[in-house]
């Protein structure tokens, strides 16, 4: 109980005092991730996207691999890429091993499949109706791409959030990868770690406190972000009512 | 979307392009154990050296065995280890030059203050092991290949104890979490001296053996061969042990102290 306690006092003190080593751990997680998501956003939005609206053969299959990676382990996936990138794998000569992009690397590979799954799973559900309506009015199949895109914005955000979730919060890619350098690798996740080792138990949950509320400033962002759009198309739709009145 | 997407991706990029900054100074990648890490040591040794030579040392704490992994890898530049037996294997299969003695310090037996299994009354390390296997009393092992772990593992081999479960356990942890695990078992654990300091506060272990010349720890700093792997920084690496071997370097690792403790020694 006493870890407890002592965990949320200092929580407090190390978010009220602005202590700088704790920024810089917790700014560089919040940029790894936010990278690494941008990143699985520009692959798994598509290829979701592709998944969820088109027919063609061989896509069921290819959803249950998508389905199926979302259960990869963050320290397979660390195992995989540091076999690539250490200096005696394919891309050795690069060195980026123990660097923030061997990090962002893994990072993405385990976002993507999220991103990718998520969006198929909103594309599917979308309104067939639509698609039909908006062809028989003369859309081009990049309009239409798009308008069913838009219609699924909600849950595709809902993936990018869904995805920053599971990069910010894993530990094993990033402290195989990075290697927990201070100042230069050393994530939240990596330093709760590191100070459970050391038996800074209050320490290590104090930063895990600093996590979670990263993550419900992302979730309350976004969800303005929805808000504001959602408001925006309401007010848009009955302004002209409003004018007859 | 426009409007407030456009922001937020243009937030984004930003983002992106800050991380993509900056990082331009000499790196010198140091693979170690986890008890110069976690003792402090380094936090007290590396700015004086990373000022003098203009680079910033990149620490990478693990164990003894995975810090000379990476060095055959060319994934480290220098490693500062704790066992001669991998130390001089390292060195003969050509995967590091220059090995220097920097310093020790000892493995100590820390057990619950009851005791149960006697080994207060023991003459030496192999006896305490044979009084453990004997009673039974759990036995925490650090299971992952680190010098601890290997020097563990030759005092069981010169006992003639071939350890077992479920008394014995290999936890594959490093020395804090091991400790912290022999005391929630009230058992018993082999641990360097330096960590046991640093974790003297939050653990009700207390020191149950000490002082037999088979616990002796000393450390070495190995170079990584340039020859086998062009892109070390190699000149960086040989700064590092230079250092460390020097007046100055000697002088800084004498006086760290954690609670009052020495934590490493010199040789005379």
């Amino acid at each position: 109980m006493h870890y407890i306690v002592g965990a949320l006092r200092r929580a407090v003190d190390l978010i009220l005092s602005l202590d700088p080593a704790v920024m810089e751990i917790a700014w560089l997680s919040i940029k790894l991730s936010a990278i690494s998501i941008i990143i699985a956003a520009a692959i798994g939005i598509p290829i979701g996207f592709i998944l969820g609206v088109y027919d063609f053969p061989g896509r069921s299959f290819l959803t249950s691999i998508v389905n199926t990676l979302l259960s990869l382990p963050t320290v397979v996936v660390g195992l995989a890429v540091y076999s690539f990138i250490s200096r005696r794998g394919p891309l050795g000569r690069f060195g980026l091993l123990f660097t923030p992009w061997a990090i962002i690397i893994g990072q993405t590979i385990l976002a993507t499949p999220i991103v990718t799954a998520l969006t198929m799973n909103a594309t599917r559900s979308l309104d067939r109706d639509l698609q039909l309506t908006a062809l028989s009015l003369g859309a081009s199949r990049v309009q239409m791409a798009w308008l069913l895109l838009l219609q699924a914005r909600f849950a595709v955000f809902g993936a990018l959030v869904a995805g920053f979730g599971r990069v910010i919060a894993e530990v094993g890619a990033a402290m195989m990868l990075g290697g927990n350098i201070e100042g230069y690798t050393r994530t939240l996740t990596t330093a709760i770690a590191l100070e459970t080792s050391k038996g800074e138990f209050a320490f290590a949950l104090a930063l895990g406190i600093i996590l979670l509320l990263i993550s419900f400033v992302v979730n309350i962002l976004v969800h303005y972000f929805q808000q504001v759009k959602h408001r925006g198309a309401y007010h848009g739709n009955n302004s002209p009512r409003r004018g007859f009145a | 979307m426009s409007g407030r997407l456009r922001k937020l991706v243009l937030v984004m990029m930003v983002v992106l392009m800050a991380a993509s900054g900056a990082l331009a100074a000499e790196r010198l990648i140091l693979a170690t154990t986890t008890s110069t890490e976690n003792s402090g040591l380094l936090a007290h040794l590396l700015p004086p050296f990373e000022e003098k030579y203009n680079v910033r040392v990149d620490v990478i704490a693990v164990g003894t065995g995975k810090a000379l992994e990476l060095g055959r890898n060319g994934d480290a530049d220098v490693v500062l280890v704790h066992d001669r037996v991998s130390e001089d294997a390292f060195v003969e299969g050509g995967y590091g030059v220059n090995r220097r003695d920097v310093m020790y310090n000892d493995y100590i037996i820390l057990g619950p203050d009851s005791d149960p299994a006697g080994v207060r009354n023991a003459k030496s390390a192999v006896e305490a092991f044979s009084l453990i296997a004997k009673a039974k009393t759990p036995f925490v092992s650090r299971g992952d290949d680190s010098g601890t772990h290997k020097k563990e593992l030759a005092i069981w081999a010169e006992a003639n104890i071939e350890p077992a479960a479920p008394w014995y356990m290999p936890v594959g942890q490093g020395m804090g979490p091991c400790i912290n695990i022999a005391g929630e078992q009230n058992g018993y654990v082999l641990s360097d001296r330096g960590t046991y300091i640093s974790y003297k506060t939050k653990t009700d272990l207390v020191i149950v053996f000490e002082g037999d010349p088979i616990l002796f720890n000393p450390y070495g700093v190995i170079a990584v061969n340039p020859e086998l792997h062009p892109h070390v920084n190699y000149e960086q690496a040989m700064n590092f042990i230079e250092f460390l071997t020097s007046d100055e370097g000697r002088a800084l690792i004498e006086s760290y102290k954690m609670e009052g403790d020495q934590l490493f020694y010199l040789y005379r």
